[in-house]
């Protein structure tokens, strides 16, 4: 609901890919349900073919988008690299299950965040957002179409088994209150270059066939900068990796700052993202009224992570990161901002229990 | 893309020519390559076709084909090794509006995206795909392809001869049930031209395969059949309603035993024009297209022309209809009753 409510807030029409795969075929079924608001579903011949039609559906002016769950997003990921090449939009939904390989399909994990971070050939940077409720789901949906369109970029939807399963009150917005967004194509061929990028975005423009007099090609081979043919010239290459890079790191100034529940500063954080919100923040609630000195954050952006985060980290002793994987978004915490950080990890097909976060903080708290 | 030296079109048609369709980008084929023909003659066809240059869209995979749309001045994407039909898929079914070329080889379309083209095909989805068969990969210098012949030598990835079974492109096609095959040859200008313009004109998916020379790793690939003293022998023009006679006399015919096709000389044995086969391209059942697909040398002369053109609903028009049905069962799709649906309840 949220895919089809971004697609109007955007005015523009949802081209929506699949190939059946648990958990994440709940949503094909859900989305085909709603043609009248001019969504197009595909269902394709596999997953390579899902994310491919998506990527052509964007290249003509569309939202496209694929949803699909770990094994699949590693099929789609020769793909969602040259998306990320020729810079169209693109959301990819990974509704993570249990891994590696087939892993245990129906059951819920956290095991994709490194894939969907870092798994494509070369330096290759996507946005990342992670809802954190079920009903959180219907605004993250928006935000990922939002940075897509906005950075001409793919960014990853990582829901997990939990989430998608889950349920919880949503109190209904009104479609009024919620806001527009108005998408611009160029039409002037005096001053259109396919690699041309705004100066504070870096966001190369979106011209769409159709259009008189801007017939232009892209590709997956390396571009020049501004005219978007083909180069082989060494510092272009270089470059252009550096632009594409640096364009997700400037989402960073167009994303909400990370909000912490508790007080800013004490002994002991819990960072935790995605579906594990609920068990995090209800240990850290439990522990706040036994007077313990811990506070909560959970990630929604993965990448670029929020600003304020480093400095969120070093006003806390001990920093918590429990994970449904072997310490992943942990890995990318203490690389990016030198925390030693403190994992907890479960990796049993199972959400976390309040009880198994609270012991674990009881013992960091001694 | 570069600077602009052709002038736009506007949406006018009827002023095009044939440089409005050329790139300012160096062309990167060996020269004597096969693919100079076949771009030159897609460069001619373009301004004929009534479209609007803006509305044209030139997808491919990868390989020494793929690079075409870089040379092509319309809407192009070069994307990545087996792909492009699922891409032009995608573009097609959500702007049926543009008409959608995919441009692939080999390699690109039979090996790595076998699947892809298979499904494009079934789908009817209205596009062209443009397959140029040189049963080589000339682009990673020389490795056999999926059309190369079972034994060939001088491979560089097989010195002992090709292990591999080939296939045929075209009787993949009509395995696929595509609505419209056919095949030419880069060297036959005239011809290429003309099945350029019959696949333009087919609404749903069309398969061209041509046959084209790869000078440096396939060189003579097809000579057998365009040397000029053998072409007449070995080759079988088929056009539709016409019977199936090829030769420089055109007194020889295939004709069919059951389902066995057999070459007739008119004269002999009794045998006149009745008894050869008359082509149809439209019969809706492809056995006889298939039929054809297989004529191959040395046993039989090699079909070239349209195989197979009938009618089936595109999927993207499908798609067009299922939208507006469900405009018509729901109304224009509305937020504020989206939201408002399944169990909802009011907090005092």
């Amino acid at each position: 609901m949220g895919f089809v409510t971004a697609a109007r807030l955007f005015n523009k029409p949802l081209f929506y890919t699949a190939y059946p795969i648990t958990p994440a075929s709940e949503v094909l079924h859900e989305i085909a349900q709603y043609k009248h608001f001019g969504v197009k579903t595909f269902q394709a011949e596999d997953e390579i073919a899902a994310v491919c039609a998506a990527i052509g559906a964007s290249f003509g002016g569309n939202i496209g988008m694929t949803c699909t769950s770990g094994p699949g997003i590693a099929l789609k990921s020769e793909a969602i690299n040259l998306a990320h090449a020729v810079e169209l939009p693109l959301v990819i939904a990974d509704i993570q299950r249990s891994g590696p390989s087939t892993g245990m399909p129906t059951k819920t994990e956290q095991g994709d965040l490194l894939q969907c971070m870092f798994g494509r050939n070369s330096d290759s940077a996507c946005a990342i957002v992670a809802p954190a409720t079920p009903g959180d789901c219907f605004y993250m949906a928006i935000e990922a179409v939002r940075l897509a369109i906005q950075f001409m970029t793919p960014v990853f939807f990582m829901s997990d088994g939990y989430l998608g399963n889950g349920s919880e009150p949503w109190r209904i917005p009104l479609a009024n209150d919620l806001e527009r967004f108005t998408v611009t194509h160029p039409t002037d061929p005096a001053t259109f270059a396919p690699y041309r990028r705004d100066p504070e975005t870096l966001t190369r423009p979106w011209a769409i066939p159709g259009t008189p007099g801007l017939e232009h090609r892209i590709g997956g081979i390396e571009k020049a900068d501004i005219t978007g043919n083909i180069s082989y010239d060494p510092l272009n290459h270089h470059k252009m990796t550096v632009l594409r890079n640096e364009k997700i790191a400037r989402i960073v100034d167009y994303i909400p700052r990370q909000e912490v529940y508790g007080d800013p500063e004490g002994e002991l954080l819990v960072l935790s993202w995605g579906s594990t919100y609920g068990a995090a923040i209800t240990a850290v609630q439990k522990l706040r009224e036994q007077g313990a000195s811990i506070s909560h954050a959970h990630l929604r952006y993965l990448n670029p992570f929020p600003k304020n985060l480093g400095d969120i980290l070093q006003h806390f002793t001990k920093v918590l990161i429990p994970e449904l994987n072997l310490g992943q978004l942990r890995l990318l915490i203490r690389a990016r901002y030198l925390v030693d950080a403190v994992g907890l990890s479960k990796v049993q097909g199972l959400p976390f229990k309040v009880s198994e976060i609270v012991a674990k903080c009881e013992e960091l708290l001694v | 893309m570069g600077q602009e030296t052709n002038g736009t079109t506007n949406g006018a048609t009827a002023t095009l020519t044939r440089k409005d369709f050329v790139t300012d980008q160096e062309v990167r084929w060996c020269p004597g390559c096969g693919d100079y023909s076949i771009l030159a003659q897609a460069q001619k066809v373009m301004p004929e076709l009534g479209v609007p240059r803006e509305k044209i869209v030139f997808v491919s995979g990868i390989g020494c084909s793929s690079r075409f749309p870089y040379y092509m001045h319309t809407y192009g994407f070069h994307t990545i090794h087996g792909r492009a039909p699922a891409i032009a898929t995608g573009l097609k079914a959500s702007r049926p509006d543009l008409m959608v070329w995919v441009i692939t080889g080999d390699g690109d379309a039979l090996s790595i995206g076998g699947n892809h083209l298979l499904h494009v095909l079934r789908r009817n989805v209205d596009v062209k795909v443009v397959l140029f068969n040189n049963r080589i990969y000339g682009l990673t210098k020389g490795q056999y392809s999926p059309t190369s012949e079972l034994g060939k030598k001088g491979v560089k990835s097989a010195p002992l001869g090709v292990p591999d079974h080939p296939l045929n492109p075209l009787s993949v096609a009509i395995g696929a049930e595509a609505t419209f095959v056919a095949r030419t040859i880069d060297t036959d200008t005239k011809h290429l031209i003309a099945t350029i313009e019959r696949a333009a004109a087919h609404k749903g998916a069309a398969f061209i395969e041509v046959y084209q020379n790869c000078n440096v790793y396939n060189d003579g690939a097809f000579a057998y059949l365009t040397e000029r003293e053998v072409h007449n022998e070995r080759t079988l023009y088929l056009e539709h309603g016409k019977p199936m006679l090829f030769g420089k006399e055109r007194n020889r015919g295939i004709r069919l035993r059951g389902l066995d096709p057999e070459i007739v000389t008119l004269g002999e044995d009794g045998a006149t024009e009745d008894d050869v086969l008359r082509h149809d391209e439209t019969k809706p059942v492809a056995s006889l297209a298939y039929i054809l697909s297989r004529l191959d040398y040395p046993d039989f002369p090699v079909p070239v022309g349209v195989l197979r053109a009938v009618e089936r609903p595109t999927y993207d028009g499908i798609v067009e209809e299922q939208e507006a049905l469900a405009i018509q069962r729901s109304g224009p799709g509305d937020l504020e009753k989206m939201f408002n649906s399944g169990d909802t309840w009011v907090v005092d």
